[in-house]
């Protein structure tokens, strides 16, 4: 017999099908796709932005902080803007490749132990209308890096935003609303961003750095120097200052006399502390993740230079493992070819080499500078700087296990409960402090505080934040509309088969009539009745 | 069991299991949970929150309870009364009016509404609805803040939370399981519950009893948070959800994928496409909230009897055990599954109502193949 109600054969067909799927039309991803289309392969190569000015407010997928121009909201001039700014795009139409710009993929499924049900490898695709699915033989994720951010006061202050959504709006798109920014960080990171805002007329006020040295390559330093960039070491953010509801200053102060603060005037707080692997749709499909802090962040890096621990799907460019910022576009470029010579190796039924190579990584372990950075904040900054801005969440919130203020909890017992507390039953993660305190729940789907929260959670136990368990990703991995979520393609059998439940007619039926005639009555009658829960 | 102060190991971490142990704590026992992950970490943190079970033996102690589970506990599980199904079509609202029926010859007050009555309570409900069935009994709670009162109220009495120590083994003497082992080592025992969730089958496999149980997997989606409606907990059209205090629209609903049990041991809880559908229908029901994102999915597993049936039973050799598997509807019974469990493993009987159907005598002769025979079995390996 069959099981009607089950969802075997019911789940959408794929409305199309790539050989190849290439995630992301950065340098990596463009290689990939052009590399793949010259050697025959059927080539789909997906890219969100422009993404729509709705999601930049809400700052997905990078941290805008409110700093793009009214440009942003026209809609052609973004595309225009996008196409003139990767001059490779043009070499990838040349190619035969099929480009898909502001399309999003919000999921990739494929079959496995826990999950038997999927037509074939899919993902989820979307544009501003409607989703569907897009079958692939190998899919290519070279989805690029996330901005991090760190919270201090004022941190939710339009005017703080992060590194790569500076360089968005500023390179890709001319869409920057602010003229003078103070940076975060000093590594080359930070100095590259400041060096390509200089060029463009911005001025910059000057880097902030909690380590007594900058951290960037001598020469970008000298370069910054040149430009007369003031480099504050040791020196730590204690708030953004705001004035009419913008950031007006950065108030720093040396680490060792926060008394002395200064105050840095300026319309931007650019947060260049570091930036993080946009693993979210490796996560989904079900990639083991390590975190690594010479990546920058958890990667899925498995098998040789791009392979991940699930056959046929690939990981080029930062999303790899964060290349050195001050690297040129040859390294990621070089990472999306040998991610296409391993997908095509692999289509072509060759096994690949087992060890993980190491990516053209950025220079030391991540982590240890960003718990520097935490460190410091958390010691100048105490204990109600923000950590979830969707949430209002503050680090004491998130330490103290506390539930959110809405809910008016006065319960004695709940304000006895801590990570302290929690740290006596096992390891703290992350996942399990959201469900309490709602720390990255919110709309901007955990982007803005995830790697924080892993910071804080490691200082709350004394240990690394590479041992903290990565928070999960869940599709979509960008947050869509109903609307536009919703499946317009549904099969006649998932419409026509579709319970609320499991379809089991004796679940519901009432304790007393069981075994009675009377069940067998209602069974006979309407099946028992699929009810609710 | 008499003496106060035995110990008493429960095997599971999910409501079902904390509920009981909480219980247990209560009568001024030791007691022990243990599980293989974090507390809650499967069904009992990935579900509606529902809590209107009118076909259980439990129901009156679920709905006489949940009012006082914020204040027994001491901790916060977001329990908010009442719920209301919309009708969308003539079917669904005869088949509600039978839920009704059913549930008012239990002294269960309910109200039909109209389609502008249901508007009032729920603005984003579709123009389309024909009415509503408002139950005025019922309701819903946040599945995660609850198992985790659970847990700390467990912890208050006096009682242990051990983590990540997957149960193994047990060993038995004269007729009574004496200790119970684990990947942290073993622990003594005069009475143990197993509430594992779907890995409770294999477990009293051990024991040398069969339970037939078979998983499968059941996915919900999430939106961002909308304007607070009057009520919170509103179905229809085919899905089971709520609207969480924050107001974010938690949904499930549709078909599920039959799993092996040894598929449920892995980790991941994968959710699949199928949040198209779901969102599909949650668009239709509330075409106001159509703009509303979808900002993220969940997975759960849930262990299913042959007749969908919850079992709660004292097993007669290991005497000493007490087995509790829910099929789907653990959540909002588990304020009133933990007092039966509980009372099984002090008296061998449940003392506020009779659960005798809930035993496992009624699968006694049921074929090996009984999965295959209903069609409840994993997919084969897709190319
Ligand atoms: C999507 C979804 C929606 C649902 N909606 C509702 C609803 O609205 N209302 C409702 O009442 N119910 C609902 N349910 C069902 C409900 O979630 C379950 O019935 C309930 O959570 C069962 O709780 P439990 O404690 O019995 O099992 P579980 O939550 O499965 O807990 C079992 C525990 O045992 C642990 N364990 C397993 N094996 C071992 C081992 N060897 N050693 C140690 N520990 C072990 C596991 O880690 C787990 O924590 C839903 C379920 C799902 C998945």
């Amino acid at each position: 017999m069959n099981d009607r109600f089950a969802i075997g054969g019911k789940l959408s067909k794929p409305r199309e099908h790539a050989q190849l799927l290439v995630v992301g039309a950065g340098a990596a991803g463009v290689a990939a796709a052009i590399e793949g289309a010259q050697a025959g392969l059927s080539v789909v190569l997906v890219d969100e932005n422009p993404v729509s000015a709705g999601l930049m407010g809400l700052d997905v997928p990078l941290f805008y902080g409110q700093r793009m121009t009214a440009a942003v909201q026209e809609e052609g001039r973004m595309v225009e803007r996008l196409v003139a700014s990767s001059p490779a795009l043009e070499a990838a139409y040349d190619a035969g490749v099929d480009v898909r710009l502001g399309v999003t993929v919000w999921g990739a499924f494929v079959n496995g132990p826990a999950v038997r049900a999927l037509p074939g490898r899919v993902a989820g695709l979307a544009d501003a209308d409607t989703s569907w699915l897009c079958g692939f033989d190998a899919l290519i994720l070279a989805t690029g890096a996330r901005d991090l951010v760190l919270g201090f006061a004022g941190v939710d202050t339009p005017g703080v935003m992060g590194v790569r959504a500076l360089d968005a709006l500023l390179s890709r798109y001319d869409a920057f609303s602010g003229r003078r920014i103070v940076f975060l960080g000093s590594g080359n990171l930070a100095a590259t961003a400041a060096l390509r805002a200089i060029e463009r007329g911005i001025e910059v006020a000057a880097l902030v750095e909690v380590l007594p040295e900058p951290q960037a390559a001598p020469a970008l330093m000298d370069a910054l120097a040149a430009h007369g960039v003031r480099v504050l070491t040791s020196h730590v953010i204690l708030r953004a200052e705001a004035a009419g509801g913008d950031v007006a200053a950065a108030i720093v102060a040396p680490l060792q006399d926060t008394g002395a603060a200064e105050r840095l005037a300026c319309d931007t707080i650019c947060l260049a502390i570091g930036v993080s692997p946009a693993i979210e749709l490796a996560d989904v499909a079900g990639c083991k993740l390590v975190a690594r802090g010479a990546d920058g962040g958890p990667v899925a890096r498995a098998v040789g230079p791009a392979g991940t621990s699930i056959a046929g799907v690939f990981m080029a460019g930062d999303c790899a493992g964060v290349i050195d910022p001050a690297a040129d576009m040859s390294v990621a470029e070089a990472s999306g070819r040998d991610a296409a010579h391993a997908a095509m190796a692999w289509l072509a039924g060759e096994s690949a080499a087992e060890t993980p190579a190491s990516a053209g990584a950025a220079a030391g372990d991540a982590y240890v500078y960003r718990m520097a950075w935490m460190r410091a904040l958390v010691e100048s900054g105490g204990m109600s700087a923000p950590v979830c801005l969707c949430e209002e969440v503050s680090r004491a919130d998130l330490l103290g296990v506390q539930p959110p203020r809405y809910l008016g909890c006065e319960s004695r017992q709940m304000a006895s409960r801590s990570a302290e507390t929690l740290l006596q039953d096992g390891p703290l993660n992350p996942d399990q402090i959201k469900r309490l305190t709602r720390a990255g729940m919110g709309p901007c789907q955990g982007r803005r505080c995830r790697d924080q929260v892993a910071l804080l959670l490691a200082m709350a136990s004394n240990g690394s934040p590479q041992d903290v368990p990565l928070a999960s990703h869940r599709a979509p991995v960008r947050p869509l509309p109903l609307r536009v979520l919703a499946a317009d393609d549904e099969s006649v059998e998932m419409r026509d088969l579709w319970d609320v439940w499991f379809g089991i007619p004796t679940q519901w039926i009432p304790y007393d009539d069981i075994g009675t005639e009377r069940e067998a009555e209602i069974l006979s009658a309407h099946g028992g009745g699929n009810m609710h829960l | 069991m008499s003496a106060r102060g035995s110990s008493v190991v429960v095997v599971g971490g999910g409501v079902t299991g904390l509920s009981a142990a909480w219980w247990l704590a209560r009568a001024g026992h030791d007691v022990t949970v243990i599980d293989k992950f974090v507390v809650g970490w499967e069904a009992s943190g990935r579900n509606g929150g529902g809590a209107t079970h009118y076909q259980s033996p439990l129901f009156h102690e679920e709905q006489r309870l949940w009012p006082m589970m914020d204040e027994l506990l001491g901790y916060p599980t977001e329990y908010r009364r009442e719920r209301i199904i919309i009708n969308l079509t003539e079917e669904q609202q005869a088949r509600y009016r039978r839920m009704a029926a059913v549930t008012r010859a239990q002294g269960y007050e309910s109200t039909e509404l109209g389609a502008k009555e249901l508007r009032e309570l729920v603005p984003i409900a579709s123009e389309h609805a024909i009415g509503a069935q408002h139950f005025h009994f019922g309701g819903h709670a946040n599945p995660q803040r609850t198992v985790q009162a659970y847990a700390w109220a467990l912890q208050d009495l006096g009682g242990r939370i051990v983590q990540h120590a997957p149960v193994t083994g047990f060993a038995t003497q004269g007729g009574a399981v004496r200790e119970v082992h684990t990947a942290r080592g073993s622990f003594g025992c005069d009475a143990v519950v197993i509430a594992a969730g779907p890995q409770t089958g294999a477990l009293v496999a051990q024991l040398g009893v069969d339970l037939p149980l078979a998983p499968a997997r059941a996915e919900m989606i999430v939106t961002e948070p909308l304007p607070l409606m009057k009520i919170g907990g509103v179905d229809g059209n085919g899905l089971y959800g709520r609207q969480t205090l924050r107001g974010n629209l938690a949904y499930g609903g549709g078909p599920h994928e039959w799993l092996d049990e040894t598929d449920t041991a892995q980790m991941a809880r994968p959710a699949t496409p199928l949040l198209r559908n779901l969102a599909a229908r949650l668009a239709e029901m509330f075409p106001k909230a159509a703009q509303a994102r979808v900002i993220r999915s969940w997975a759960g597993i849930v262990e299913n009897t042959p007749d969908g049936r919850p079992v709660i039973d004292r097993l007669a050799d290991p005497g000493n055990v007490v087995v509790a598997t829910m099929s789907g509807v653990g959540f909002g019974l588990s304020p009133a599954s933990g007092h039966a469990i509980s009372d099984l493993v002090l008296d061998g009987r449940c003392s506020f109502t009779d659960i005798s159907k809930l035993g496992l005598a009624r699968f006694a002769g049921l074929p090996r193949d009984w999965r295959a025979a209903c069609g409840w079995v994993a997919m084969a390996e897709a190319a």
